[in-house]
């Protein structure tokens, strides 16, 4: 068979018509398999949803316990078979609960990734690279110039600026879910041990996390009731980069704006944004994470979606291996 | 290496002075000689490294990669230093132990001749990460663009030092990279550098505007009145053969005057202002004065069409005497009598304006003979000269602002404190046949509205926003709807760069007129009706 007949794009995302499922699906379908949490991937209003028990706890959180018609949870590497075809799990490295998922059927095996990064996070099983014929790689940032720092030297910046401005407050901008966590969860092993403010926004999903064995410290809300304008000064908050133009953030005693983003490495992008700190603290993967993975996965052929699929593709062709974009709708990276 | 491309990095996008100052005085007090001292000249302008053109960096780069990835990137990233600092090729187990220093950069550029300058370059990007070789890179192409003026860098080094920054600015030009001497001094542990080189600035004496009653308490008898001149204050300091024209910061401008510093034949130093024209027949505008401005080089045509000379007010140094413990009454006595002694197409006396009483002075700086001055000075006839400004001796009195009323187009978020409010504006007059007015933007003002209007502001330009783009909003603004802001400015250029054609000096917002229906602000033809003038 073709592995195009085993899985092709369709408006509702990527199906597969002998096991007659979607992955990330953006419409509600009849049957979906969810690789991970962020909202763009993970919809509400499917008949059933299989997903790791984390993706359908953190999608219980954020859109109410009737998500879905039917849950079914994955472990990582249990093979399930729906009618002939047979999926996996697999760790994706990208957020708590992420996951790649192999799909396999009559001897060809094409994996999806979902979203993933090779970069250790302490917040999430690392990714487990699997070989396979074909394998769909993410490209948000497939450009050769995307190349993120080690996060520990990112956090070390955001530290000695906090130590350098004692009198002002530092607001990090994180998205809700994974880099927000992941965020806290680094300054904890830097040995950073004041409390951390947050933006309400960020409480659920940080406490659950916490509820699954990651330590993230002392948490407070980052309301006026806690504390006057000086209380904050020399404080670490965390909040969604929107709530930082928002009058919202007021409260803090002259802010300094950091953004926790892997495209902060373009010092354009922090300008127009008005980001004074950046950090280039990514849940992607970056170029060499990248072009790494897609050797190592042994492929013999690669599709390419969301992101900048151009290059990645020729970076395919330059090294003799097949590829080709993957034209699929509806992605846009809440994660980073 | 690595600590001057961080605080390059963090310079580049932190907006407030005083957290560059902070970040400028830490790296000072962090960072060993020689490379905090080279750090300070390539801030300040003064490390000379021979450039590398931007062609010969795309070559370096495209024979260690595939020229359509090049492509790719460079399109994203738009700036050809960045795009090649991220994605120069990196050997593995080809990385150096460690970086290099920024000392040891600079030596090995320096050292570099032409034909082996790439050579050199690439070697140095090899051994070295993403910002580090940004930096690197910067320092070859020239220009830093972090937004620090040497002024800033100056005042970050007095404050580093705790000492005042006219002192940094009597020594700087005695001084050259890395400036051991200096940041032993400021680190007490080494007396002052003595200043020994010949033609150095000496800090200037500044004045305090004339603030409500300030004339009240003091008697018209004990001070002189000039015009005060609407060009750049100047010190001209000839000495042993060598003249030098400094700016008031104690920035070398020599070298964009070169008609004025050739006429500088005189040992002695001469406080005034630079203005253009011929000074026996007539005194050139601000916009004819512009011509000259920011110029690294200039034409002969420039200087015949735009001669510069000096408008003289002080002396402070004549011969090996130094006079500025002199009274001014005694100085400018000197100062006429010297004058006169030197060429008069390239030297003239700012001349007193007599008054007898405060009200007659009032009447003459209200409406000044000549669109080029812009007020009156006042000077105690008993003052020393003292570098500063000291409260008291030297007083500016300006001619009333021009207003306009102009309507809010743009606004955009500020930052710091500033951070979540809609702080910067730009505004816009009417242009056009009645029936087709459109808005044109005129100017962006920032300051002039207190804490509370700020609010206000903000308010509007939430509840009024047509559109995002990024940090900008734009705000509705039509003939019937629209915020009208009475914007206070010192003058006004003509200008090819604004499709208004006007450019204002120093505007800021001086009243909000909620009052006023948007179709009642001002017309193009009013501001043009001020640069006829």
């Amino acid at each position: 068979m073709r592995a195009s007949d085993l899985l092709h794009p369709r408006p509702e995302g990527l199906y597969c018509p002998p096991g007659d499922f979607f992955i990330d699906p953006v419409r509600p379908v009849e049957r979906a398999l969810i690789t991970h949490g962020h909202s763009d991937h993970a919809r509400s209003g499917h008949r059933s949803v299989l997903a790791t028990q984390q993706t359908l706890d953190i999608m219980g959180l954020r859109y109410g316990e009737d998500f879905a018609g039917t849950t079914q949870a994955a472990r990582f590497g249990q093979a399930i078979v729906l009618n002939d075809v047979s999926v996996s799990f697999h760790p994706a490295g990208h957020v708590l609960g992420s996951a790649q998922i192999a799909v396999e059927h009559q001897g060809m095996r094409i994996v999806a990734s979902g979203d993933y990064k090779r970069q250790k996070d302490a917040t999430c099983a690392a990714f487990e690279p699997i070989r396979c014929d074909v394998f769909i790689t993410e490209a948000t940032f497939g450009l050769p110039v995307f190349r993120h720092p080690p996060d520990s030297e990112e956090i070390g910046r955001l530290l000695k600026s906090a130590a350098q401005f004692p009198e002002r407050s530092h607001l990090v901008g994180a998205y809700a879910l994974g880099k927000a966590q992941r965020v806290m969860r680094l300054l904890r092993d830097a040995g950073y041990e004041r409390p951390i403010y947050i933006h309400g926004a960020l409480a659920k999903l940080s406490d659950y996390y916490q509820s699954q064995g990651i330590d993230l410290g002392e948490l407070e809300p980052a309301t006026v009731d806690s504390g006057g304008k000086d209380d904050f000064a020399g404080a670490i908050v965390v909040g969604p980069p929107s709530a930082f133009a928002d009058r919202w953030a007021r409260r803090f005693p002259d802010p300094i704006s950091c953004f926790a983003s892997g495209w902060m490495r373009i010092r354009q992008r922090a300008k127009q944004g008005g980001v004074e700190l950046p950090l280039i603290i990514s849940d992607h993967a970056d170029w060499d994470e990248l072009t790494a993975t897609i050797k190592e996965t042994g492929a013999g052929e690669i599709w390419v979606t969301h992101g900048r699929e151009e290059a990645l593709v020729r970076w395919c062709e330059l090294e003799g291996i097949a590829a080709k974009p993957l034209h699929l709708v509806g992605y846009e990276d809440e994660g980073d | 290496m690595n600590r001057f491309a961080e605080l390059l990095d963090r310079l580049v996008l932190t907006p407030s002075r005083n957290g560059k100052l902070t970040l400028l005085t830490d790296y000072f007090r962090s960072v060993e000689d020689p490379d905090r001292g080279l750090a300070l000249a390539a801030i300040t302008g003064d490390l000379s490294i021979a450039a590398v053109k931007p062609a010969m960096l795309r070559m370096l780069v495209t024979e260690r990669m595939d020229p359509v990835l090049f492509g790719y990137s460079y399109d994203y990233v738009g700036d050809l230093a960045e795009t090649v600092s991220l994605v120069w090729p990196q050997t593995p187990g080809h990385i150096a132990n460690r970086e290099p220093t920024l000392g040891e950069v600079v030596a090995k550029l320096q050292a570099a001749s032409r034909s082996d300058g790439p050579k050199v370059l690439a070697g140095l990007l090899d051994s070295a990460g993403i910002s580090a070789r940004f930096a690197i890179i910067k320092l070859v192409t020239g220009g830093l663009r972090i937004g620090v003026s040497a002024r800033l860098a100056k005042q970050a080094l007095a404050d580093f030092g705790k000492v005042d920054v006219a002192e940094i600015e009597g020594l700087w030009h005695g001084l050259s990279p890395p400036y051991t001497d200096l940041f032993a001094w400021l680190e007490g542990k080494a007396g002052k550098p003595e200043r020994t080189a010949l033609a150095l600035f000496r800090p200037v004496m500044l004045s305090n505007p004339v603030g409500d009653g300030d004339l009240d308490k003091l008697d018209p008898a004990d001070y002189a009145a000039e015009w005060k001149w609407d060009g750049i204050r100047v010190q001209a300091v000839a000495e042993g053969g060598v003249h030098r024209l400094y700016s008031r910061t104690g920035d070398d401008v020599s070298g964009a005057f070169p008609d004025l510093a050739e006429a500088m034949v005189f040992s002695a130093t001469l406080d005034g202002e630079l203005l253009v024209g011929d000074p026996r027949q007539a005194t050139g505008t601000f916009s004819d004065l512009q011509q000259r401005l920011n110029r690294k080089t200039v034409t002969p045509k420039m200087q015949q069409q735009y001669p510069a000379f000096m408008r003289c007010y002080d002396l402070l140094q004549l011969g090996d005497e130094d006079l500025r413990g002199l009274p001014f009454r005694e100085r400018r006595s000197r100062l006429e009598g010297f004058v006169s002694t030197l060429d008069p197409s390239r030297f003239d006396l700012s001349p007193f304006v007599d008054f007898a009483d405060w009200q007659t002075l009032e009447g003459l700086r209200r409406a000044p003979p000549h669109p080029i001055i812009e007020g009156v000075m006042l000077k105690r006839w008993d003052s020393p000269y003292l570098a500063g400004r000291p409260k008291g001796p030297w007083f500016k009195w300006k001619r009333d602002p021009h207003t306009v009323d102009a309507v809010l187009m743009y606004a955009q978020r500020g930052h710091g404190k500033r951070s979540s409010f809609y702080s910067d504006y730009t505004f816009g007059v009417w242009s056009g046949a009645e029936g087709e007015e459109e808005l044109v933007p005129v100017g962006k003002a920032y300051f002039g509205f207190t804490d509370e209007e700020l609010k206000q502001i903000d308010k509007y330009v939430r509840d009024n926003t047509v559109e995002r783009f990024g940090p900008v909003r734009s705000v509705r603004a039509d003939r019937d709807n629209g915020l009208v802001l009475e914007v206070a400015f010192e003058g006004l250029n003509r200008s090819t760069r604004h499709k208004s054609g006007v450019a204002m000096r120093f505007p800021r917002i001086s009243r909000l007129r909620w009052d006023k229906p948007a179709n009642e602000a001002d017309h193009i033809e009013t501001l043009q009706a001020l640069l006829d003038r």
